[in-house]
């Protein structure tokens, strides 16, 4: 074989496996949805969490505006106290929003959903969210449905 | 009484003689690696010796990867089909195919497809030269097999393996796609978006890659040392060669083993 087309071979399997690893990381994993971009911290505490763990999406309208980066508990209060990371160009949030867990789909995976207030001032790095639902547990909703029914 | 104790002797000189060989080796390894470390420039400055151990290790490698990659793909598709399918999450197969893939499958199956397929050739080529005294034949020429032979393959085998196993992870989603989408009729936008939200780049993408650069490292450092150390008889090429891939698979399933408990871990 000629020192030409041998080297053409090897170019083309190099190719090849920059290629394949381009695929991977565009197409596969999640390098073109994340940003990484700079984030601002906020708190919120809820009563119970569900099954929210870190890196778990927060989204406002449904559109993915952070992630959950921290979970802790405070056992002074008995609550969680969860720090959302949100993306540094969605800054424009009222300080008084709404933190709620959802689920997505009936057994999905958990998520935070901001809801905008009212009040003037915007949120910033280190506010805690005053306002905060729980997680809806489904085996607590299932019993409560149930003891009504018994009660009436 | 007399013979008990003779045996007892007998099983700890046994002992001793499989333990001092096993250091023994263990220390000519590291010895002949750190040897390859020092070759490495000179192997820089001559890509061509580079490029032509790239080709035997790397390109005649392909074909064997893209072909298990295919069918190992295809297999996950639909064996990962016939178990969602149960449970109403046929969507959820992008997820399977992709993590076992990028995470495990894809740079072990590789690491096992290489140390068979360019471990055992390299073991071989290195046996028989050492055999046919060829290195000191180099040596009395004051060529430095070393920087010569050994380290533009260990080069071509480092760089190769992380490039295979990439391209065997992506032939297999895509063979997983054929498989689920095409023929079983999951939904095209389903599996990758279901893949895309669970494969992370820095924690599922780039853990396999480490993974094939560590396999791709260790499987090359071990067929050539085993082909250096051969013992110059025929016979010896032939059992060298085996020992290169038996050792060189151990080593990788069990340091996949090691990888994976370490990275699992930190989450």
């Amino acid at each position: 074989m000629t020192r030409h087309t041998l080297e053409i071979w090897v170019g083309v399997f190099v190719a090849a496996g920059i290629a394949a690893l381009f695929v991977l990381a565009m197409k596969v994993s999640n390098l073109s949805t994340v940003t990484t971009g700079d984030t601002y911290k906020v708190t919120a505490r809820f009563d119970n969490i569900g099954g929210l763990s870190i890196r778990s999406p927060v989204k406002a309208s449904g559109v993915l505006v952070g992630r959950v980066s921290n979970i802790a508990y405070d056992d002074k209060t008995y609550s969680a106290i969860v720090t959302l990371s949100i993306q540094q160009n969605f800054n424009q949030f009222p300080a008084d929003s709404r933190a709620s867990i959802y689920t997505a789909g009936l057994l999905g995976e958990q998520y935070i959903e901001l809801l905008p207030g009212a009040e003037d001032d915007y949120l910033k790095d280190g506010d805690r969210l005053l306002m905060a639902d729980s997680a809806m547990i489904l085996e607590q909703m299932i019993g409560r449905i149930i003891a009504d029914k018994i009660s009436e | 009484m007399q013979n008990i104790v003779c045996w007892i002797i007998n099983c700890f000189e046994l002992l001793g003689q499989w333990a001092t060989h096993l250091f023994e080796r263990t220390g000519r390894s590291a010895l002949f690696l750190s040897r390859i470390f020092q070759s490495i420039p000179f192997a820089i400055v001559r890509p061509w010796l580079v490029f032509q151990q790239l080709y035997s290790v790397g390109v005649l490698t392909i074909i064997i990867v893209l072909v298990a990659g295919a069918f190992v793909g295809m297999v996950l598709g639909l064996q990962g089909y016939n178990i969602l399918v149960r449970f109403n999450s046929e969507s959820s197969l992008g997820t399977m195919v992709g993590l076992t893939l990028v995470r495990e499958l894809g740079p072990v199956v590789t690491a096992l497809l290489f140390a068979g397929r360019a471990g055992s050739a390299l073991t071989a080529e290195l046996g028989l030269m050492k055999t046919t005294d060829q290195f000191s034949a180099m040596e009395m020429m004051a060529v430095d097999p070393f920087k010569r032979v050994i380290a533009p393959r260990f080069l071509a085998g480092f760089i190769s393996m992380p490039l295979l196993a990439a391209i065997f992870s992506a032939v297999g989603i895509y063979g997983g796609y054929f498989v689920g989408v095409a023929l079983l009729g999951v939904d095209d936008g389903a599996f990758w978006a279901q893949m895309q939200k669970s494969v992370d780049f820095h924690e599922d993408f780039m853990n396999g890659v480490w993974k094939s650069i560590t396999f791709g490292f260790v499987a090359t450092w071990i067929a050539l040392f085993e082909g250096y150390d051969t013992v110059p008889t025929s016979e010896g090429v032939g059992r060298a060669t085996t020992q290169s891939v038996v050792h060189a698979s151990l080593a990788v399933l069990a340091l996949n083993f090691i990888l994976t408990a370490l990275t699992l871990e930190t989450n």
